[in-house]
């Protein structure tokens, strides 16, 4: 036998100046060692991902580049308010991407400082809380603001291409980007690090609500603030020099948006740039240092406290709660089902927090509905009852995201506890059933908020309002079907995040056949009722009768897209065995 | 600073959560060279303990001080003198075994050939060389445990604090880690195991410690608990005396129910 266990130590006290430090990077090194590992050993389907997400992302890229082009030139040609209008432009959408990164730093920090599995092992470690603290923040600025990376990209190209600017302009971008990425990440881990402080982790649901709270509120404040109605809306201006008042006046001076909309303007316009780019390096500096010293100071006691959620008793009695004796009706086995996937949905976390995204994506559906410019020249009563069906199919997306997040990785979650259900005597049919009713029901709820809010807000007919909530009603049930089903033939048993599980092939395939269903539905339903509102608008007969073939025709399209995944996916189901 | 006294000090140590109290004034010395074990039922306060000693969990009361020095004041010297090993561990699954045990060593600030060394004796001492380059995620449940207690050694402590060890590990495995913690101890170091399996620690452990609803009630060598329990029994009937022995009344009802 080898001998590994040295000549022993003398027992004396180590000096906590001998320590040698961990370095910021050996902390990090095995996560960018995994993604090495995962790069190499690519799974089935991997790479037909990655070229269909490429070649789509490659496509929005253009689109949103040319879009973003085409406008700005547009505003180059206005000579007195042109340069005005695109800094006003980009420091809104700078703006709404930073509220979104805070939100999603905040998050990503509970998960990265409090929740992470790896982190009893470096609790544990002698490691110093500068070093924690940097290697965390990093990944939690790195999983937050990839996206948003992305996105700004082309917006970015767009402004260096319309002003003609330099070789330099994008690394002088980058260079402007980067902090303004990093100031969330600071801010949002912070704030997540006093409110574990605050609430003790015990109630992480809790602390979700408060950030969802915090995050709607300051979206809503930062819209607000950014007052987008005023671009489209000169006439609400006493005059013209008001309204050009308006346009160069910052919206929001104190926020990092601004700074960067400031530099990035400057460079292009060969104005000065210095103190806007100091002011950002400046302010990420500032913030990250207060941030350490915060994280040295508080941290370890939030992570026990974090620890100590997880061995929180349960607080319910033994009486049975009410919504179980509710469902006495189903019988034992589809009660406890049914029981089941929700309090599993309740209890998780990780599910939860994805619900603090959705809150905040129906708060900006519905206000974009509401500051839509409803009256005034151009806005007939024709169009006005035209938009509830774009709207449909907008909506049909919102719910197919909605279930390709919650219902799609449902089988998946079931994971290492398949075993359990595999081995008795349930008919996957009642499993199916289960999941069916517990995604569709919410899903409906959500459905009929969605459309009839908006509904509402355009003041549309009773005629379109009915058709479309129809519409929205019949899609409901072959999206949760098609999600179900897609999950069952694509499921990731060994994922623990269910939010990475969509990201799969399986759920872009779903996403794909959900959009080509809902355009289907839209188009069956929406076409020959503008055709009928058109007819009744301008006074000639309509026809109630050639309604019926394609309202009838979308109807069978719903049920065959509903019952054939269904009993796919339960054939899928009877016949796995977990690899 | 004093003198230390024991390698693992614990005085008046307390924990709560919320109304619950789980380990309730526990006050416990491990001089150096002793395999300590920690014997008790489910929820009695053990894995707490344990996860207090290793600096994951904060005490609501009380200190602990590793090889003298006091956890909370200064925390970093502390845990340099400790290897962990919980009772759940986690290891990043798309990293190979050696890269695993080099990212443990750096944790305590140790890089280098030596470390690479070491790394590949610890791998070769438990059948793990021939895995050492594969991923986490294709090792057995008993290769990861046997993974874990490596790297738990790989930066030489002067304790270790280990949570259920044998669990997962195959007779062979077994073994090796049994006589890998007797020549530990035998060199001056120090080891804190908890098990459920009473045969282990009556076999191995210099000292038994009995904790119940979050206290110590019994601690001592085997002839100290005889003595203390006023007969000549085995481990198993000790402890079944100490932390209830109603249990096979409960069975037979449970059965008749």
């Amino acid at each position: 036998m080898p001998d590994p266990v040295p000549a022993p130590a003398p027992a004396a006290p180590i000096s906590a100046a001998l320590v040698r430090r961990t370095r910021t990077w050996q902390l990090l090194r095995p996560k960018w060692q995994m993604a090495m590992h995962r790069a190499r050993h690519h799974e089935r389907g991997d790479l037909r991902r990655l070229l269909l997400v490429s070649g789509l992302g490659v496509l929005f890229w253009m689109a949103a580049f040319l879009m973003a082009l085409r406008l700005l030139r547009y505003f180059r040609s206005a000579e007195d308010i042109g340069a005005l209008l695109a800094g006003k432009l980009l420091s809104m959408i700078l703006l709404s991407f930073g509220s979104i990164l805070l939100l999603s730093n905040t998050i990503a920090a509970l998960s990265n400082f409090f929740l992470s599995r790896d982190l009893d092992q470096l609790s544990a470690a002698p490691v110093r809380g500068g070093a924690l603290y940097r290697a965390r923040l990093l990944e939690t600025a790195l999983h937050s603001s990839w996206m948003v990376g992305l996105l700004l990209i082309p917006i970015v190209a767009a402004y260096g291409a319309a002003y003609q600017a330099g070789w330099l302009f994008p690394v002088f971008a980058i260079g402007a980007i980067l902090p303004y990425l990093l100031i969330p990440a600071v801010v949002g881990s912070a704030l997540t690090l006093l409110l574990v402080n605050v609430f003790p982790a015990r109630r992480t649901r809790d602390l979700l609500s408060v950030i969802t709270a915090l995050a709607v509120a300051g979206l809503v404040l930062l819209f607000r603030a950014a007052r987008p109605e005023q671009l489209v809306r000169p006439e609400g201006f006493a005059d013209f020099m008001q309204f050009v008042a308006s346009l160069d006046a910052p919206s929001s001076p104190w926020m990092p948006s601004e700074w960067v909309s400031e530099a990035m303007l400057g460079f292009l316009n060969g104005k000065p740039w210095g103190w806007a780019l100091t002011r950002l390096w400046g302010g990420v500096l500032i913030l990250a240092v207060v941030g350490q010293a915060l994280h040295q100071r508080f941290w370890h006691r939030a992570f026990s406290l974090a620890q100590e959620g997880a061995n929180k008793r349960s607080t319910s009695g033994t009486r049975r709660p009410w919504l179980d004796r509710r469902l006495r009706f189903l019988g034992p086995l589809k009660r406890e089902l049914v029981l089941k996937e929700l309090r599993v949905f309740m209890r998780d976390s990780t599910q939860w927090s994805q619900l603090v995204l959705l809150g905040v994506l129906l708060v900006v559906y519905v206000a974009n509905v509401r500051y839509l410019p409803l009256s005034g020249p151009g806005m007939t009563t024709m169009l006005r009852n035209l938009i509830p069906f774009l709207n449909l199919a907008l909506a049909g997306f919102v719910l197919a995201s909605i279930a390709a997040r919650f219902v799609f990785p449902s089988i998946s979650l079931e994971g290492r506890a398949l075993w359990l259900l595999q081995s008795s005597p349930l008919p996957m049919r009642d499993l199916l059933w289960a999941k069916f009713w517990v995604g569709a029901i919410p899903l409906i709820g959500l459905a009929m908020v969605l459309v009839g809010c908006t509904n509402l807000l355009l003041g549309v007919q009773q005629f379109v309002h009915l058709v479309s909530l129809a519409g929205i009603l019949a899609l409901v049930f072959p999206l949760t079907a098609l999600a179900l089903s897609y999950g069952a033939f694509y499921p990731r048993f060994d994922t623990e995040n269910a939010a990475q599980i969509p990201t799969s092939f399986g759920g872009l395939l779903f996403m794909m056949t959900s959009i080509v269903l809902i355009g289907a539905v839209a188009y069956l339903t929406g076409r020959p009722a503008a055709r009928f509102v058109v007819a009744s608008h301008l006074g000639w007969t309509a026809e109630p009768t050639a309604l019926i073939l394609p309202f009838v025709a979308a109807a069978t399209l719903c049920a065959g897209a509903t019952v054939i995944p269904l009993m796919l996916a339960r054939r899928r189901l009877d016949a796995l065995e977990r690899g | 600073m004093d003198r230390p006294h024991g390698m693992i000090e614990i005085t008046s140590l307390h924990k709560r959560y919320g109304t619950f109290t789980a380990v309730r004034s526990l006050d416990l010395t491990v001089p150096p060279g002793e395999l300590f074990g920690f014997l008790g039922p489910n929820g009695a306060g053990k894995t707490t303990t344990m996860r207090m000693i290793a600096g994951i969990l904060q005490p609501t009361a009380g200190s602990v001080r590793i090889a003298g020095h006091d956890l909370l004041r200064a925390p970093l010297a502390a845990k340099r003198a400790l290897g962990f090993i919980p009772d759940r561990p986690f290891i990043y699954e798309k990293l190979t075994g050696m890269e695993f045990l080099r990212f443990s060593a750096g944790l305590y600030g140790e890089e280098g050939a030596d470390v690479d060394k070491r790394g590949h004796e610890l791998l070769a001492l438990f059948d793990l060389e021939p895995w050492r380059d594969e991923l986490v995620e294709s090792y057995s449940h008993g290769m990861r445990q046997k993974l874990i207690i490596a790297s738990a050694f790989v930066h030489r402590p002067a304790v270790i604090v280990v949570d259920e060890p044998m669990v997962g590990l195959d007779p062979k495995s077994s073994k090796i880690l049994k006589e890998l913690f007797r020549e530990y101890t035998r060199r001056g170091h120090t080891v804190m195991m908890s098990t459920h399996t009473l045969e282990i620690a009556e076999g191995m452990c210099d000292r038994i410690g009995i904790m119940q609803r979050g206290e110590l009630v019994a601690c001592g060598t085997m002839d100290e608990l005889r003595i203390s329990s006023g007969s000549d029994d085995a481990l198993e009937d000790i402890f079944l005396r100490l932390t209830g022995d109603t249990v096979a009344r409960e069975l037979i009802e449970v059965l008749d129910a």
